[in-house]
């Protein structure tokens, strides 16, 4: 809970804590929530689940068809936003727990990601040197939308680490906020409301995992699950059966602890691209 | 107008030879299977028996893991890159060597005309060979760390549409990336995979570095399921698919999947209309349409549609189904009773649901599986002939009349795995490329492959690439 009065006497005014849908704050359809840190939280519904991934799927052709510098400018923008509310993040952190340098951190990530937005294709696809007279170039792009459970025990830097590698390719996303520290989630939304990031690119639901994450993961226009977050063994392996269904690509949670201050690498990105070559014939 | 006559012209079988019985190949011998049971491989094409192979059941199925594990462990493991390259520049000598008797054999197991199995299956099989081994000592070139390490164990299923084909793209890169390997070929077309078994013996591969099990479905399941494979690599049906999505789930095993397809072959109305005939029926003809990335929704604009079916029809009155040995056939026969059925009940759910159907006049042989090659006209999108995957000769027609009709329409699947575009423009043809949902799109060609460039699907045709660089990230760990 922030400070309810400052130095001066004045009466603090306090946040409402909402779901961040299609770039709109809703509060969860079912009406409910719970509480974390003293603060009334949306316990998001299948409803809401569903809502998420209708603005994420509407959201992907301009997201994706933007030029990959215009990507890379609004992720660094988001950087810019969160320096700037750097104060506040610290606060969130800190009171779950964390160590405020995380946020320092994930301000850097997102720097590190901006640059790779006009860089992955280059690094990651490229001319293949087929044995005939054809033109053959293979080039990364986005899968489409991506449903991420962030990680429980990283509120901030865990978040923007499974984040910002989904969207810097073009996908759009629906995140289950860490359940029990969701705050700097929703605090995060609000920076990228405010950083150009079109709507819908980014949709943060926070809530129970165990409910949404099966409804997430079997719905059937996502097109790749990041369990990185689950960290309840039983119900990776659910949510990841249920992703089969419509054969999402699954990034399946890591087996031992994540050092989310390290380099992360571009994995993350490439689990997320599909490749397509394209065939043409050379000639006069 | 009559064709001209054509005197039979058919490959020699001689070059074969066939043996009555095959084993398992496990740690680098034939052995018998633990519980003594065989199944027959039969020519599609004339219903006769070519041998008995063998059926793997899962102490079998243990057996070849196990003996895949110790050479993993003691011998290609830790091999260095440079030896294990010239164990693969020797497979694929070895492969170009005994190449027209593979090809032979292919045709027999298959039923795949031989002018294929001679001109596209066995040259990209070396090819895939050759181009993998050069890659075994520049691994750390790769771009998937300085020092990439292998998995491991792959279990490997592959399909019986293009048998040897599958089984290269399978185990090249497999092998080049220091893995092992458990390979099931499919249970009607196994009969390459044990010449390449002999094949292995013949470059004296370590033993246990590749195994061959022959059965069916449960003896796939028996690879998939075994807890000491690190890695599977499936190539088949999206419902297998799905499958062995559920079945790993929970464990570390990584998993490419290459599953089926319904590809648009878009052709708008400035398109060469005689290049892209030819290009529509190797789209769908090719390998008797037994291709998941076969051309087998036409979306031609509506302005050209019956100039470009006018032309079709006639091209398809020219083509030659008959003996897959014979130089000049075009199609041979369907790969088994099972997919003939399946082929004929789409077809017929087709006139059903009120698309109309046309073949040329051909005659089929009276024993063996054929199916004259066949379009629909008419079709929606809510036909099943235009939402299922026939993998048969069978064409479904569709018109529009905007380019973003045509996207729109090309995308309206749950499949992704290739697309065709034919236009004489430029920017459309790399607009159309952007815009389609699939993993290969070819331009003013179709069905072409090369082992240097990554083949695989969006959404249900499945994931990971094959071929290339990116199909070594399959077989590597991070």
């Amino acid at each position: 809970m922030p400070v309810e009065r400052t130095t001066t006497g004045r009466l603090t005014v306090r946040k409402t804590y909402k779901l961040f849908i299609g770039g709109a704050f809703p509060r969860s359809e079912s009406g409910r929530t719970y509480v974390v840190q003293d603060t009334n939280v949306p316990l998001a519904s299948r409803k809401d689940v569903r809502d998420a991934v209708v603005a994420a799927r509407a959201a992907v052709p301009k997201w994706a068809g933007a030029t990959a510098y215009n990507r890379g400018q609004i992720l660094y923008r988001i950087a810019e936003m969160l320096e700037g509310r750097r104060a506040q993040f610290v606060d969130e952190v800190s009171a779950g727990g964390e160590n405020a340098s995380t946020v320092d951190a994930a301000i850097d990530r997102w720097v590190w990601y901006a640059g790779w937005a006009d860089k992955i294709a280059q690094v990651y696809g490229g001319a293949n040197p087929v044995a005939g007279p054809y033109f053959n170039l293979s080039s990364p792009e986005q899968t489409g939308v991506v449903g991420i459970v962030a990680p429980p025990d990283s509120a901030l830097l865990g978040l923007v680490s499974v984040l910002a590698p989904a969207i810097v390719g073009g996908n759009t996303v629906v995140v289950l906020a860490a359940e029990e520290r969701p705050l700097p989630a929703i605090s995060l939304a609000e920076v990228l409301a405010t950083s150009d990031l079109p709507g819908g690119v980014v949709n943060v639901l926070t809530g129970r995992v165990a409910e949404t994450g099966p409804w997430l993961a079997s719905h059937m226009d996502v097109n790749a699950i990041d369990l990185s977050g689950v960290d309840d063994p039983q119900l990776a392996t659910e949510l990841e059966a249920a992703a089969a269904e419509n054969l999402k690509r699954v990034l399946r949670p890591a087996p031992g602890p994540v050092d989310w201050t390290a380099e992360p690498g571009i994995e993350r990105m490439t689990a997320l691209l599909e490749t397509k070559t394209v065939w043409h014939p050379k000639g006069v | 107008m009559a064709a001209f006559t054509y005197a039979p012209a058919p490959e020699s079988r001689s070059i074969v030879d066939i043996k009555p019985s095959y084993g398992l190949f496990i740690g680098g011998e034939f052995t018998e299977p633990a519980d003594g049971t065989f199944f027959k491989s039969i020519s599609p094409a004339s219903e006769e028996v070519l041998a008995e192979v063998a059926s793997a059941g899962s102490s079998d199925v243990d057996r070849a893991v196990a003996a895949a594990r110790t050479a993993f462990d003691k011998v290609w493991g830790r091999m260095p890159g440079r030896d294990r390259a010239k164990y693969l520049y020797r497979i694929a000598r070895i492969i170009q060597e005994r190449s027209r008797e593979l090809a032979v054999l292919e045709s027999l197991d298959n039923g795949k005309p031989i002018r294929e199995s001679r001109d596209v299956d066995l040259p990209l099989v070396a090819a895939h060979f050759f181009y993998y081994a050069g890659w075994a000592d520049k691994l750390g070139y790769a771009g998937f760390g300085p020092d990439p390490r292998p998995i491991g164990v792959a279990g490997q299923i592959i399909p019986w549409n293009f048998p040897l084909l599958m089984l290269a793209w399978k185990i090249a890169p497999a092998l080049a990336c220091g893995n092992t390997v458990v390979l099931k070929p499919a249970e009607t077309t196994p009969l390459t995979a044990l010449v390449f078994a002999e094949i292995c013996q013949q470059a004296e591969l370590p033993p246990g570095v590749v195994n061959i099990v022959t059965g069916a479905g449960e003896t796939g399941a028996a690879v998939v399921d075994h807890p000491d494979v690190d890695k599977i690599a499936f190539t088949g049906s999206t419902e297998v698919g799905r499958r062995i999505a559920r079945a790993v789930a929970g464990t570390r095993k990584r998993v490419t999947l290459e599953l089926g397809g319904k590809a648009a072959n878009i052709v708008f109305d400035d398109a060469p209309i005689d290049q892209a005939v030819e290009g529509i029926v190797n789209g769908i003809f090719f390998n008797q349409g037994h291709v998941c990335c076969a051309g087998s929704r036409l979306l031609v604009q509506e302005s050209v549609s019956e100039e470009l079916l006018d032309s079709l029809k006639r091209r398809m009155t020219r083509l030659r189904v008959g003996d897959p040995l014979d130089k000049n056939t075009d199609i041979g026969a369907i790969n088994s009773a099972e997919q003939l059925a399946r082929i004929r009940t789409l077809s017929e759910i087709g006139e059903e649901e009120g698309a109309e159907r046309w073949s040329p006049p051909c005659e089929l042989p009276d024993r063996g599986f054929w199916f004259a090659p066949t379009i629909f006209t008419g079709v929606t999108q809510a036909h099943r002939i235009a939402r299922e995957e026939i993998f048969g000769p069978v064409l479904s027609v569709l018109t529009f009349r905007t380019p973003a009709e045509a996207v729109e329409k090309a995308n309206n699947t749950p499949y992704g795995l290739s697309a065709g575009v034919w236009t004489e423009k430029g920017s459309r043809i790399l607009a159309i490329a952007d815009k389609l949902r699939a993993g290969v799109v070819w331009a003013n060609t179709f069905n072409r492959f090369d082992p240097s460039s990554p083949f695989g699907g969006y959404k249900e045709s499945g994931y990971g690439r094959e071929g290339g660089r990116h199909g070594l990230e399959a077989y590597l760990a991070g």
